[in-house]
């Protein structure tokens, strides 16, 4: 397309309208419009016309791979859960200095507090445990043990309240403290059984003045009752949290005056405001040490604080055998490293099956296209006739072949080659996975090597004999080279698929054969840590694209053919 | 014209149909899903058709409980979950549980009484697990071995495994480290009680490890529960793991020479999750079935397919014959008492924690 225009909008050579164009200005069309103009509403129809051919194919494309392949590659880097879920806590930690080898001070504890009581009700708090638990062992249970027990400290506060005055039992008495009187007045207007909205809370004016940290609070419960429960606010009862709260701003260093509050509950408050000075406090840094002790560890703290950013490094970082150490990234520990391993195992196993691939495919592919056309069409059955059969099938048959009594060992032993008692090991090893994925990816293999060769004429190695190269040289010399596009585009093939399979390896692979691809399976389908799996696709995925950049630079692409 | 009033009609068909389903209290659709094979038999002859004979429901089975874990997360992302009971293990109920995506039970509630009066936590006793699981079975993994490979001395101790003098020959354990660390310092004479302390330290990972790397090079590593009754059934192995029903249906049902050694069993538990999320009539419906497949009775017919125990107390006692091969169950059962004479409780909280941590340096000491 980009020829048309260069052929309507450069003008290099005269043409017979030149000397109209002089004379008159531009060229017009019939209608009178500029004859440029109207050509290129013409070609940009045209233009449109033929994007909207290929608009299905390219929102098909866009939607179903590669949106969910970025969306999951995007997961590498992700890490909101630990911001999102403890907010308050991350927010303080960030002042911490884990250097200083003593856990956080009583402030932290109290946004721990706060952040786990709000998680647990929303149970998120199990799942950031999950999250963590990837980075450091026994946080899962630490967050599962405590948010079960949180509850129990914010009650001893909600006990006190309760038993100094039974306005604070009810769950109306806080609703109409705390609304504001329009919504208050909707709620009773409001009839549960109907179809209609329950109306959204609203905080009274002016209270958070009074109240801040009860406001936040209970405007939390009340939207989390509300929006999450789908629960009718008027029926429910305040989280235990909101009565600490109350308990925080109601002993303030200032004393505060309800006085200027016109509301039912002012005296309530003055009451209370007044006898919290003897409550029974809470020390929350003892009290999660009580649940777990490990709320003293200052790994733990340095692990929430190293992972408190919105997005991390850290899935990186571990699919490369490291970790996110007290002084930047540093190497795991030697009996944790394994993907290094299983990255450079899985080049390396890709390589020897292409190089397998074309040693076996090549002679094939000749045959195929040299011999008369009734005899290569029968081959040509037998090399496609691997593809009718499903792959778990191939695989396992493969199993049966190679294993110890299998039929390739028994043949050996019946023909006297090898003893009984020392027969090949050719399966659950490096050996296996080679020659069952050789034989499954070699078709990708010869056909590109046959559809080229098929292209390269006979006579040319008939005149170079004739012209007295020998047998090698006339193969060497002139045919060879001429299929070398067909090797290419083969072992660009091969390689790729090699690289990312995971069925085979995982069934006759054993320890020492199995592929970075099973570790990715693995993390994705067993144990749900996708950032990880994601990371090591994403590493995978450039070593893939690094690899084709090398052999462009190197070979060219354009020297890769799949057909004449 | 005809396009725009078939699609009108088509949704008024949707809108009617909408509201016979909203009138209805449950949905009479269900998707359950479960592992396949004798498995998921003996639930379709227990539990499932007569529940559907009794309430009419259409049962789909999908059998997609291996990767049930990572299906259900995607699913719940994507704000469309189409499972409405699953059968998953234990371990797998608890990464469900603590990432939201199972629904919470309150037991006594939700499940039926046992038929002796007990409530149903107490009938069910140590298997309830975690807030979201609910026990189905009780399964082992334990051992199988090859009658004539091992001699006139059968092993009769999970140790013989380690023991490459008297039973040569290759072993098939499974290729993950829960169980297998804990036989390991079994054998390597740890107190069977301070098995799981040791273990969460990095020297009780690394003494685990050292022992089995006295076998490394004797080990087929298996990955799915149908390997290593195909190895023993070969020849390939003389002794290797799988679940106890396993080894059931290659000793009793396909009568190879293999035979099972109890010793050192891991209990373990399979049982349902509903997902979290469901509409309130599928939900509805799903609590009615398991209301229905795991009462006393239900439980106890399962054992009539599968050599699987009840995971209700009061199960037990109607434990009968075999449906088909009509023999006496009962002694099939990990929970047997001549069975259960050395038995590991799978500690699920110590394997939630750890599991990751153990499997990565479980790996990297394969491949090394």
């Amino acid at each position: 397309m980009s020829d048309v225009n260069d052929a309507t909008t450069a003008k290099t050579a005269p043409t017979p309208d030149d000397g109209l164009k002089i004379a008159d200005g531009p060229v017009l069309a019939a209608d009178g419009t500029p004859l440029k103009k109207s050509l290129s509403r013409a070609l940009r129809v045209q233009k449109l016309r033929a994007l909207a051919l290929v608009a299905p194919l390219l929102i098909f494309v866009l939607v179903t791979f590669i949106a969910p392949i970025a969306d999951m590659l995007f997961r590498s880097v992700e890490n909101e859960i630990v911001s999102e879920t403890l907010p308050r806590t991350t927010d303080l930690l960030a002042d911490w200095d884990a250097e200083s080898g003593t856990p956080p001070g009583a402030p932290v504890f109290k946004a721990l507090f706060k952040d786990i009581f709000e998680a647990q009700e929303a149970k998120l708090h199990t799942r950031l445990g999950s999250r963590l638990n990837y980075e450091l062992t026994g946080v899962s249970s630490l967050f599962r043990k405590s948010g079960r027990k949180v509850e129990d400290m914010a009650e001893v506060y909600q006990d006190q309240f309760e038993k100094l005055d039974r306005f604070w039992k009810k769950g109306e008495n806080w609703n109409t403290l705390m609304g504001s009187d329009a919504w208050n007045a909707d709620m009773a207007g409001w009839d549960p059984k109907s179809d209609d909205k329950q109306p959204k809370f609203e905080l009274r004016d002016g209270i958070d003045v009074f109240l801040p940290a009860t406001s936040e609070s209970f405007a939390n419960y009340a939207k989390f009752t509300q929006v999450e429960d789908e629960d009718n606010l008027a029926k429910k009862d305040p989280w235990a949290l909101v009565y600490s709260s109350l308990y925080d701003d109601l002993q303030r260093a200032e004393p505060v005056t309800f006085a200027g509050l016109k509301v039912a509950g002012a005296a309530e408050l003055s009451e209370a405001a007044s006898a919290v000075a003897d409550f029974e406090t809470v020390n929350f840094a003892e009290a999660f040490t009580k649940i777990d002790k490990d709320w003293q560890d200052v790994e733990v703290w340095r692990t929430i604080q190293a992972y408190s950013p919105r997005y991390t490094n850290g899935y990186f970082l571990n699919a490369i055998d490291m970790q996110k150490g007290a002084d930047g990234p540093e190497m795991r520990p030697e009996n944790q490293q394994i993907y290094l391993t299983l990255f450079w195992r899985t080049m390396v196993m890709s390589i020897v099956i292409t190089v397998s691939c074309i040693l076996l495919g090549y002679p094939v592919a000749w045959l195929l296209a040299n011999l008369p056309a009734r005899t290569a069409n029968l081959l040509m059955i037998l090399v496609l006739l691997p593809f009718w059969t499903s792959l778990l099938v191939r695989t396992s048959a493969w199993k049966v072949m190679l294993q110890h009594q299998g039929v390739v060992n028994e043949t050996l032993v019946w023909l006297g080659i090898v003893a009984t008692d020392d027969r090949l090991a050719l399966i659950n090893n490096q050996t296996g996975t080679i020659i069952a994925m050789t034989h499954i990816l070699l078709p990708f293999m010869i056909l590109p090597l046959y559809s080229v060769m098929a292209t390269v004429p006979q006579t040319y190695l008939r005149a170079a004999k004739s012209l007295g190269a020998t047998n090698w040289t006339a193969f060497w010399r002139v045919y060879f080279p001429q299929s070398v596009p067909g090797i290419g585009a083969g072992s660009i093939l091969v390689f790729i698929l090699s690289i990312g399979y995971y069925i085979t390896p995982e069934i006759v692979g054993g320890t020492s054969g199995t592929f970075i691809s099973n570790r990715i399976a693995y993390h994705i389908s067993s144990s749900l840590n996708w950032g990880l799996g994601a990371a090591l696709g994403a590493i995978l995925l450039a070593a893939v694209l690094l690899l084709y950049y090398a052999y462009d630079k190197i070979v060219g692409i354009d020297n890769v053919k799949l057909g004449g | 014209m005809k396009l725009t009033k078939t699609l009108l009609a088509t949704s008024a068909l949707t809108v009617a149909s909408g509201m016979a389903f909203a009138d209805a209290h449950m949905a009479n659709e269900m998707t359950i899903v479960s592992w396949g094979g004798a498995y998921s038999n003996s639930q379709q002859k227990a539990y499932n058709e007569p529940y559907a004979e009794k309430t009419g429901v259409k049962i789909i089975n999908d059998e997609s409980s291996a990767d049930a874990v990572a299906k259900l997360r995607a699913m719940s992302e994507a704000g469309n979950v189409s499972w409405d009971v699953v059968d998953v293990t234990a371990a797998d109920s608890f990464r469900l549980c603590d990432e939201g995506l199972a629904m919470e039970i309150n037991f006594d509630e939700m499940l039926a009484k046992g038929d002796d009066g007990s409530s149903a936590t107490d009938d069910f006793g140590g298997t309830l697990i975690n807030d979201c699981f609910i026990p189905q079975i009780v399964f082992s993994t334990t051992f199988g071995y090859r009658t004539d490979m091992v001699g006139d001395t059968p092993p009769t101790s999970v140790c013989s495994i380690f023991d490459t003098e008297a039973y040569p020959g290759k072993r098939a354990l499974e290729k993950r480290p829960i169980g297998n660390m804990e036989w390991a310092l079994l054998c390597d004479g740890v107190e069977k009680e301070a098995i799981y302390d040791l273990l969460e330290t990095p020297e009780g990972q690394q003494q685990a490890l050292d022992k089995l790397a006295t076998i490394k090079d004797d080990v087929i590593w298996w990955n799915a529960g149908a390997d290593t009754p195909q190895l023993l059934a070969d020849g390939e192995v003389v002794i290797g793991s799988t679940y106890n029903g396993r080894l059931f249906s290659v000793i009793e049902e396909q009568d190879q020479p293999v035979a099972m050694m109890w010793d050192g069993q891991m209990f373990d538990i399979d049982g349902w999750i509903i997902p979290a999320g469901l509409t309130d009539e599928r939900k509805a419906r799903a609590l009615d079935y398991i209301m229905f497949a795991t009462d006393t009775q239900r439980l106890a017919d399962q054992a009539k397919y599968i050599s699987y125990g009840p995971a209700r107390a009061s199960s037990a006692p109607l434990v009968g014959k075999h449906a088909d091969l009509g023999i006496d169950m009962a002694q099939h059962m990990p929970t047997d008492p001549a069975n259960a004479t050395n038995v590991f409780n799978f500690n699920y909280e110590f394997w939630a924690d750890y599991r990751d941590d153990i499997d990565a340096k479980f790996q990297a000491w394969l491949v090394q």
